[in-house]
């Protein structure tokens, strides 16, 4: 605000104050005091495109899973092929998961901590995952281990099943979910340095525990929040999965899956039933970062702080 | 503990970052490694510290050779330039750190790792913040903290990398100050990197001058600032004055002055560099010998004047100081004749021409040691 014109604009901004809650954030900073006409334009498109392009497609899929009523959304639920479907999304998440939390770590570890040939290559080929359509990480696998493919007559000689079976899925969705947690943590861990562990060295810490220690508090947001994103795209992946899956009713469909199956069965209420439960997934997974965020906002803010 | 090294040397792909190096500490020393960015000092702290593996020579403290030890079992007590606090840690677990990583048989039970701690930072002037995240301290605050972490685990000897680099003029003069008494208290062996001449004069009982990955003078602080060993040394602890002069049978002849000054003994006649310090000349009258010039611009700086002086030889200009208020002393206005003698300086000898890249040890290329004089 310039000091000639402040008298008449500090009327001005008492009176905006009143009817707008984000007043004072633009009124105290002369800087991005945009025209009213300006704000309100900004506002608006903002609330328009979160309302048509994420709230309706979310309250679509609830009031069509309840749309015969809120027993045949249950019914649907405990329907054996849907339990079947979960349990294998629960049991996918539980293996990928864990797997690309402990390599993420140990991949970024590599990358940030140490210099070495190749390591340009390794971040380009941690990438490889994002830029592949899921279909092609899919047929990949069938590729390999495929009863015609490299190691599937190999497999199939020691009973061992793979492609149209659990494994399968999980190796797909390894291979789509692998970069979230290293993606996350990189950045994060170049910007911190080695500073920090290079201290714990020289004050007697061993390796693991300067990990423990010094590393992993310094990264646990991070991590935390790579571990949620991997999460929901290893409950939600729906291509590399159906490529794999040989989609076997009650054996080997996930969730996304077996809502494709019901919704190509016309069955929609169980369709949006199933998809309402993977849409309560994800709003677990952002209310417990939001929780996390919450309950450790002060130890957050220091660890950034710096 | 004494810390001798040994022809160490360290490579970064093309870069040689350390050429064979030796240098010996006395234990309980304060050394000051001095250099401009790039000359190694940062190399040779980490590779003291076991941080930066070394490609050849030994590192000894005491009788123990280092150079195979790994970093832990170094026991050097680091203190990094950006401090390097453990930000989600307090600050009583900062300064613990050493204690608490120690293996379970040697370590202090958890009461005397406290008592331990709270003493430190006592001893830092902390006592009372024990509970404060490093992010709710001010930068000297940190450091101390840093000092106090190092301190915590009774290191070999003390390293500090540009310890007061990261902050402001004031603070960083008190800090000085009250290190230079700590390590009176202590008695810690203790190497410092800076790459401020004052602050490693003020500081430090030797200084170690770097260049280029080489050593150019090890001395007391009045050794090296007094008698420069090379043209670098006497350049970066003050930038000179340059003059060209001649040494003849019976003196030195500068710019033009009709008799010699005193030489040195033991330098050969022919062209000399002559080193001066804009405070080491001397106004002086008709009679006497010297060079002749006309002062361009005055300055009063405090108690010195600082005159822009033309010699009338070769129309270099040079600044020099003189002290104010002066008995024997006008005041000077542009324009004045001046004629000026300087009462210190270094000689300096075949200076090689210098191209724009230097890659190859420029020291050695001088054929005569330099050496610092005192007219009259």
């Amino acid at each position: 605000m310039n000091p000639p014109a402040a008298p008449l604009n500090e009327k001005e901004s008492a009176a905006t104050v009143a009817d707008t809650p984000f007043a004072p954030l633009v009124q105290t900073n002369a800087a991005i005091g945009e025209p009213r006409l300006v704000r309100w334009l900004l506002i608006g498109i903002t609330l328009v495109f979160l309302g048509v392009f994420l709230l309706l497609p979310l309250v679509a899929v609830f009031t069509q899973a309840l749309a015969s009523g809120v027993g045949a959304y249950f019914s649907a639920m405990i329907d054996p092929d849907a339990l079947s479907s979960i349990r294998l999304t629960l049991l996918t998440a539980a293996i990928a998961v864990p797997l690309n939390t402990v390599f993420g770590v140990a991949a970024a570890w590599a990358i940030t901590k140490f210099t070495f040939r190749g390591k340009g290559f390794l971040i380009t080929l941690i990438d490889l995952p994002f830029s592949v359509s899921p279909v092609i990480a899919g047929l990949v696998f069938i590729l390999i281990f495929g009863s015609r493919g490299w190691l599937g007559p190999w497999a199939s000689e020691h009973g061992l099943k793979i492609i149209f079976a659990a494994p399968g899925i999980i190796l797909a969705t390894v291979f789509v979910t692998f970069p979230f947690v290293a993606r996350e943590l990189i950045p994060l861990m170049q910007a911190q340095g080695t500073d920090e562990e290079h201290a714990a060295l020289t004050l007697g810490a061993r390796g693991w525990s300067t990990f423990w220690h010094v590393t992993l508090p310094n990264i646990r947001w991070g991590l935390l929040y790579g571990v949620l994103l991997c999460n929901a795209r290893a409950m939600g992946e729906f291509g590399a999965v159906s490529v794999v899956s040989g989609h076997v009713r009650g054996q080997t469909n996930t969730m996304p899956l077996q809502v494709e199956i019901l919704y190509n069965d016309y069955q929609f209420s169980a369709a949006f039933a199933v998809a309402s439960l993977l849409a309560l997934l994800a709003f677990v997974t952002l209310g417990l970062k939001s929780f996390l965020e919450w309950r450790h906002g002060s130890e957050l803010a220091a660890v950034r702080g710096h | 503990m004494n810390i001798n090294i040994r022809g160490i040397s360290k490579r970064f792909g093309d870069f040689t970052a350390l050429h064979g190096l030796d240098l010996d500490v006395a234990s309980g020393e304060l050394l000051a490694l001095l250099g401009p960015s790039g000359s190694g000092k940062t190399t040779l702290l980490r590779a003291i510290a076991g941080l930066e593996p070394i490609d050849g020579g030994r590192i000894l403290f005491g009788d123990t050779d280092a150079t195979r030890l790994s970093v832990q079992e170094r026991r050097v007590g680091f203190v990094f330039q950006h401090y390097a606090l453990f930000k989600h840690m307090t600050v009583l677990d900062n300064v613990t750190f050493g204690l608490r990583m120690r293996p379970r048989a040697q370590r202090p039970r958890s009461a005397e790792i406290k008592r331990r701690g709270l003493k430190l930072l006592d001893l830092v002037q902390l006592g009372g913040l024990e509970g404060r995240y490093p992010t709710q301290l001010s930068g000297g605050q940190r450091q101390r903290v840093a000092l106090a972490r190092a301190l915590a685990i009774e290191p070999r000897v003390l390293l500090l990398d540009e310890p007061f680099g990261a902050l402001d003029a004031k603070v960083r003069k008190d800090l000085r100050r009250w290190l230079r008494q700590l390590h009176r208290d202590t008695g810690y062996t203790t190497i410092f990197v800076t790459h401020d001449q004052e602050e490693a004069l003020e500081l430090a009982d030797r200084i170690v001058v770097m260049n280029r990955g080489r050593i150019e003078q090890i001395g007391s602080t009045d050794q090296v600032y007094d008698s420069p060993s090379t043209p670098f040394v006497f350049d970066f602890l003050g930038s000179p004055n340059v003059l060209p002069g001649e040494v003849r049978a019976d003196g030195i002849y500068l710019l033009g002055a009709t008799a010699p000054i005193e030489a040195p003994n033991g330098f050969q006649p022919g062209p000399v560099d002559v080193y001066a310090r804009a405070a080491d000349f001397r106004v002086v009258g008709e009679d006497a010998a010297a060079i002749e010039g006309q002062v361009v611009e005055t300055q009063r700086t405090g108690v010195l004047v600082r005159l822009t002086v033309k010699l009338a030889a070769n129309q270099q200009v040079v600044e020099i100081e003189i002290p104010h208020p002066d008995p024997e002393m006008k005041v000077w206005l542009p324009g004045d004749p001046i004629r000026l003698r300087p009462a210190h300086f270094s000689l300096y000898r075949d200076r090689p021409p210098q191209p724009a890249n230097i890659t190859e040890d420029r020291s050695a290329d001088y054929a005569a040691p330099g050496s610092r004089v005192r007219g009259q």
